[in-house]
């Protein structure tokens, strides 16, 4: 028989491994903390109203935010109402109708893989598919096909440019993968007893999933919403390649504009010469953060209004 | 009914306008009434300028809306040459397989330089020994045949210091024309240097060792004095510092380049894109200070000027057969 250790020893492994996670958990926070607060002390004195509604300038204390800010909420708005609900029936389909077949296993492998590759690929994609349309529509400015008025909204023009469209559906590409594998883990986490409950009652599969599977599973899903988003609305490389401009005269006024995001604006303010872009990138650095907690906050609203009890 | 006479007077007034402007036809259109976009992409290094220039355009023609983007000079040129914008922004001259593609694509452009850029060698300032160097020393310094460790291989005079070598992107136009006018278009460059896209990290980086050495837009130097030294550049005509003056007067070489625009010459048609043009031109003197560059001798952007008027297509810094054109602007571009 193996000697049983004394309980002193346990104890004080007990303890070293408690030591050892808070230790852990506590160096990520201060590297956090750290962050934060350099960047909070640097910008925050820069907050504020002429920032926040001021167009670009070549002198940072007349510099504003405007254009970079209205751009990311539009890109990232068109990102999320396009990537959730592909993303979120792919999932369904994949986990809740389709058959183990080869095919649907070669699909769940691309997905994974797709999670994995480098945003600046994305958007290289993004400029050949939707900018330029596979060069199918020609390249010149003058040549592109317009729908609609340009006073409207949803202005179209074929093919799409660098456009905030373009861009919005530039990091959808970026983040489907990201929902899809998320919306799947949360699907796979409701108890199989609900679902043979319901079919056991007659329901069909659609009602079984519309009324049962996915209700339970809003939970998992918007929190893969968050991690999403907060990718998306940090995401540059992709934009760059698609031509996402830097100076715009204004803020979006229909899907075809262009349009500039906070993180360039932050790339370019922070790799200026001048000390004085470097205190509003700081500033904006602390914008991008309000806006992603709106973002998730939102996510987190919805995920309280429809979280029901399971049983 | 009444009618108070000065309604009357106002009416009448309105009436004798009306018919006036009609009998004179249609306005001339001012800058105030121009409308539609331009697009500009290409080099971070020149982004500024025609930041500052949007800037003030702004009230001068407020309905015209110009987006500037930074894909650098190679990415601006691929969109310019395929006719999908309007400006490109380039910290070097057209490449011939740049030229071509646009040729091919029926895109004929207007080539631009519109103000210097001066490349500062910089050392750390405890560096007492090395005030000056030689284009050949520099050469010496950073090719990779050169073989230099310490600096006392570069003077026999100097400590025996380890050398350090800072560099921006290789794929930035400002690495390009270093390299150009040091080790040469075919020769190649030490492996070994510290490499990084932005130059407040080459600032750091020389600023935090004694035996540092490396290079960046004078703007960063400017900006910078009190973290780093420069190295008085010898072209063979006796060591020459560092100023906007020497940058200006072309003394500073080989190292002041130029920066420039290329327009679009089907582009240049339309008022709006004229009118931006125009003004980027007349202001661009006044403006690149502003943002850390060396405005251009008043002859050169004469020179410029008349060329835009007159439209005058093609590149005057490749010859036909592809060799780049070396020399100071002044004398180089007609």
């Amino acid at each position: 028989m193996a000697a049983v250790r004394s309980a002193s020893t346990r104890l004080l492994a007990n303890r070293a491994f408690l030591t050892l996670c808070l230790a852990a958990t506590s160096i990520a926070m201060l590297v956090l903390a750290i962050l934060l607060l350099a960047i909070f002390v640097q910008g925050w004195s820069g907050l504020s109203w002429d920032f926040l509604t001021g167009l670009p300038s070549r002198k940072a204390d007349k510099a504003g935010v405007f254009v970079a800010l209205m751009g990311s909420l539009w890109v990232c708005a068109i990102c999320g109402l396009l990537a959730l609900p592909l993303g979120v029936a792919t999932a369904v389909f994949l986990e809740e109708f389709a058959q183990k077949t080869r095919f649907t296993r070669i699909v769940q492998t691309n997905i994974m893989n797709l999670a994995g590759v480098p945003s600046i690929v994305y958007g290289i994609l993004g400029l050949t598919a939707f900018a330029r349309m596979f060069g199918a529509f020609g390249t010149n400015v003058e040549d592109a096909i317009s729908l609609g008025s340009e006073e409207s909204l949803f202005f179209l023009r074929i093919p799409f440019g660098s456009s905030v469209l373009a861009g919005g559906l530039t990091l959808m590409l970026v983040i489907l993968p990201v929902v899809i594998i998320a919306t799947q883990e949360a699907l796979r986490a409701v108890p199989g007893s609900l679902r043979a409950g319901a079919f056991a009652l007659g329901a069909t599969r659609w009602q079984t999933v519309w009324g049962i599977t996915l209700p339970a599973a809003v939970p998992g899903i918007m929190t893969g919403a968050i991690l999403a988003m907060s990718r998306a609305i940090g995401e540059s490389a992709p934009l760059l390649v698609l031509g996402g401009a830097l100076f715009v005269s204004g803020a979006p006024e229909n899907l075809m504009s262009d349009f500039a995001v906070l993180p360039l604006q932050i790339y370019n303010w922070a790799s200026r010469p001048q000390e004085s872009f470097h205190a509003i990138a700081a500033s904006a650095i602390i914008l991008q953060l309000v806006v992603l907690f709106l973002f998730n906050g939102i996510a987190v609203f919805i995920r309280q209004k429809l979280q029901k009890p399971l049983q | 009914m009444h009618v108070s006479k000065p309604l009357t007077a106002i009416s009448a007034i309105a009436l004798f306008t009306s018919a006036a402007m009609l009998a004179a036809g249609p306005a001339p259109q001012s800058a105030k009434d121009l409308k539609g976009a331009i697009k500009i992409d290409g080099s971070s290094t020149v982004y500024p300028i025609t930041e500052a220039v949007a800037e003030e355009f702004r009230t001068e023609a407020p309905k015209v809306r110009p987006t500037v983007g930074v894909s650098g000079t190679g990415g601006g040129f691929k969109r310019f040459s395929a006719g999908e914008i309007d400006i490109s922004n380039a910290s070097r001259p057209i490449k011939k397989s740049e030229s071509d593609a646009a040729t091919k694509a029926g895109v004929e452009y207007i080539e631009l330089p519109v103000a210097f850029d001066g490349l500062t060698i910089v050392v750390n300032p405890k560096n007492t020994w090395c005030t000056s160097l030689t284009v050949e020393q520099i050469k010496k310094i950073y090719s990779a045949s050169g073989g230099v460790k310490s600096w006392k291989d570069v003077n026999p005079e100097w400590p025996d210091k380890p050398v350090k070598v800072y560099s921006p992107g290789t794929d930035s136009g400002t690495f390009d024309y270093f390299r150009e006018v040091t080790v040469g278009k075919d020769g190649s460059v030490r492996a070994d240097m510290s490499v990084s896209e932005d130059d407040n990290v080459l600032v750091r980086g020389v600023s935090g060792d004694e035996g540092a050495i490396g290079f960046f837009g004078c703007a960063y130097y400017f900006e910078n004095k009190d973290k780093v030294k420069s190295v008085a550049i010898d072209g063979g005509k006796g060591p020459v510092a560092v100023s906007t003056d020497s940058i200006e007067n072309g003394t500073y070489a080989p190292f002041s380049r130029p920066l420039f625009v290329y327009i679009n010459k089907k582009s240049a048609d339309r008022p709006e894109v004229d009118a931006f043009v125009d003004f980027y031109l007349a202001n661009a003197g006044k403006l690149v200070g502003d943002v850390g560059y060396v405005k251009l001798p008043d002859a050169v952007y004469a020179k410029v000027t008349k060329n835009w008027d007159a439209r005058r297509t093609g590149t005057q810094f490749t010859t036909p057969s592809g060799d780049s054109v070396q020399g100071p602007l002044a004398t180089v571009y007609e």
